[in-house]
């Protein structure tokens, strides 16, 4: 995995283009889960912490390699699985309105009573 | 071909899945499919790293690197499961200084095997210490930035700006301290210079995020949110993995994407946002806290007359604002708009890019409350519509909708893109008191003639429009 200098700039350059472009289509609706959703794509430094932990020598560098993998994790999965839940509610408009969905039980019944 | 190269494909792939989940999010339609493609490009990743020799023999160390991912897992999963829709931006924030954190000490690790080594002699290459002390100074200013923030979010500590005398030269000063360590890093190699230059990079984290509050709170997290991704493409340098260095530079360049429209949503340049305080100059001249401080008459209605308008109209565009979350009152407002379109007005709500505490917030807020998507309208849509509205509802916003922002220059607000509720034919705010929004002036739209106050907790008002709607 010995790569040039030049190369990696060059892969970080299309991909500041690539990301520019991608996110710029990103409807303002979804700004929420598109931040909480590159949050968890940067929680891939997990592959980076894992190389880390395996070539670490000595206990300072374990204890170092050890801690940035347990961030990373919370990093990652976190991301993810509230990214999920997030967008889980986004729907469209259905036939029927139905009153499922992520655990969100209606408002018990104030509806009624006016006051 | 050889395991390593393997690992590069396989490392490509999952670079392409990242992509893809962020093309998915062009449309509310593809967004979960996108989401779980990353997730499952992520795992594929992780799973393949397994197999690279040096974690593969890492004998020890891999049964601590599987303790630390099985104790990481066990936190977030829950965490992520039960955290309130409101508390969001907290998440985010949080997640997002682990994972600066992470790159940090990447960077950090990284710099100390490679000058460890037995074979190494002398020092490492310029460009290989500058990428080391870029992960960790970015890393270390997330870290400790969204740590400040999520506190502040979570109302630990106040979510004002925080000042204090000299800030400027203060931050200044570690500024150029952190700057002065980075070369004379750079010019010996030496780790004592770089672990010093870690702790101020922390320092300056929290003293550049705590003077920042308020309405700016969802620029910064979208900053940092940038500043994360820019620490992982560093850490990604480093190691001379590809994956990292695109994941990594796509959220850099979405966050500064987003950072750049909220800061125009606002009027503001970023730099403004960064680093005027503006909260806590304008609460100073500001501050008419409680009711009624001005003596100009208002009007003020009853839920009944504002159902009975509502009931009878052909249009009700709802604009709501942060205050709506305050009190929980997103359930009540759907069920408003259920009613009134059972009874055959259009509804829909107008969204303004800043409500809420995060970029979008509002609408999940709103996704949350079953309202489907397609009733949520973005500003640039909403606008056009609400000259022909016949109902303007406010639900705890204020300043998003002041058109001092277009009419008075020199008002803080001035330039700020606004909901034009001023054109519909009946405005009515759900307002707890006359008290100013967090932008601390005036709304004139408070005194138009064609404004009707309701005062009061936004979701028991909502409630009564219910039953009046009900009832009419």
């Amino acid at each position: 995995m010995t790569v040039g200098i030049i190369e990696l700039l060059t892969i970080f350059v299309l991909a500041a283009f690539v990301g520019n472009e991608v996110v710029s289509k990103v409807p303002s609706i979804l700004h929420t889960p598109l931040m909480s959703g590159t949050n968890a794509i940067h929680g891939i430094i997990l592959v980076g912490t894992m190389a880390i932990l395996g070539q670490a020598q000595g206990d300072v560098q374990t204890i170092l390699g050890f801690l940035a993998v347990l961030l990373a994790t919370l990093n990652v999965v976190g991301g993810f699985v509230v990214t999920d839940r997030m967008l889980e509610m986004f729907k469209a408009k259905p036939s029927d309105r139905p009153a499922k969905s992520a655990g969100t039980p209606e408002e018990p019944g104030k509806g009624g009573a006016p006051s | 071909m050889s395991l390593l190269t393997w690992v590069d494909l396989v490392y490509l792939l999952a670079a392409i899945g990242f992509i893809l989940a962020l093309k998915g999010l062009s449309s509310p339609k593809f967004a979960r499919q996108g989401n779980m493609l990353g997730a499952g490009a992520a795992t594929l990743a992780i799973a393949m790293t397994f197999t690279i020799p040096s974690v593969r023999h890492a004998g020890s160390r891999l049964v601590l690197m599987a303790v630390a991912m099985i104790i990481g897992t066990a936190i977030a999963v829950p965490a992520a499961r039960k955290v309130k829709m409101t508390a969001m931006p907290q998440m985010v924030a949080i997640f997002n200084g682990v994972g600066g954190g992470a790159a940090a000490l990447v960077s950090m690790t990284a710099f100390l095997i490679l000058t460890s080594h037995d074979s190494f002699t002398g020092k490492p290459a310029v460009y290989k210490i500058v990428e080391v002390i870029l992960g960790i100074l970015i890393g270390c200013v997330s870290f400790s930035g969204s740590a400040i923030a999520f506190i502040k979010l979570q109302e630990l500590i106040t979510g004002r700006p925080i000042t204090y005398p000299a800030q400027q030269v203060i931050n200044a000063f570690v500024g150029i301290a952190i700057v002065g360590l980075a070369v004379a890093t750079v010019l010996t190699a030496n780790v004592a210079l770089l672990v010093v230059m870690s702790v101020l990079a922390l320092v300056l984290g929290v003293i550049f995020v705590l003077p920042i509050g308020g309405a700016d709170v969802p620029v910064l997290i979208s900053l940092l949110n940038s500043f994360t991704g820019l620490a992982v493409a560093a850490s990604g340098f480093s190691l001379g993995n590809n994956l990292l260095i695109v994941a990594g530079t796509l959220v850099g360049a979405s966050g500064i994407l987003l950072t750049r429209m909220m800061s125009k949503a606002m009027g503001r340049s970023l730099a403004n946002v960064l680093f005027s305080a503006f909260g806590s100059v304008v609460t100073a001249s500001g501050g008419a806290d409680g009711a009624g401080a001005d003596a100009r008459p208002v009007k003020v209605g009853t839920p009944e007359d504002i159902g009975v308008l509502m009931a009878y109209a052909r249009k009700v565009v709802i604009i709501p604002g942060y205050g709506l979350a305050v009190a929980q009152a997103q359930h009540a407002a759907r069920e408003l708009a259920d009613l009134l379109t059972e009874r055959g007005v259009e509804v829909f709500y107008a969204i303004h890019p800043v409500a809420g505490r995060m970029p979008g917030h509002m609408n999940v807020l709103l996704a949350e409350a079953n309202v489907p998507y397609d009733e949520l309208k973005e500003m640039d849509e909403a606008n056009p519509e609400l000259a022909t509205a016949d109902v303007a509802l406010v639900v705890g916003a204020n300043d998003t909708v002041n058109p001092a922002a277009n009419n008075t220059p020199g008002s803080p607000i001035y330039g700020m893109p606004i909901i034009h509720a001023d054109l519909a034919q009946h405005i009515v705010f759900l307002k707890r008191s006359m008290r100013p929004g967090f932008a601390g002036i005036d709304n004139e739209l408070l005194y138009d003639p064609k404004t009707t106050m309701l005062f009061g907790d936004a979701k028991d008002t909502l409630t009564k429009l219910v039953a009046a709607v009900k009832s009419a």
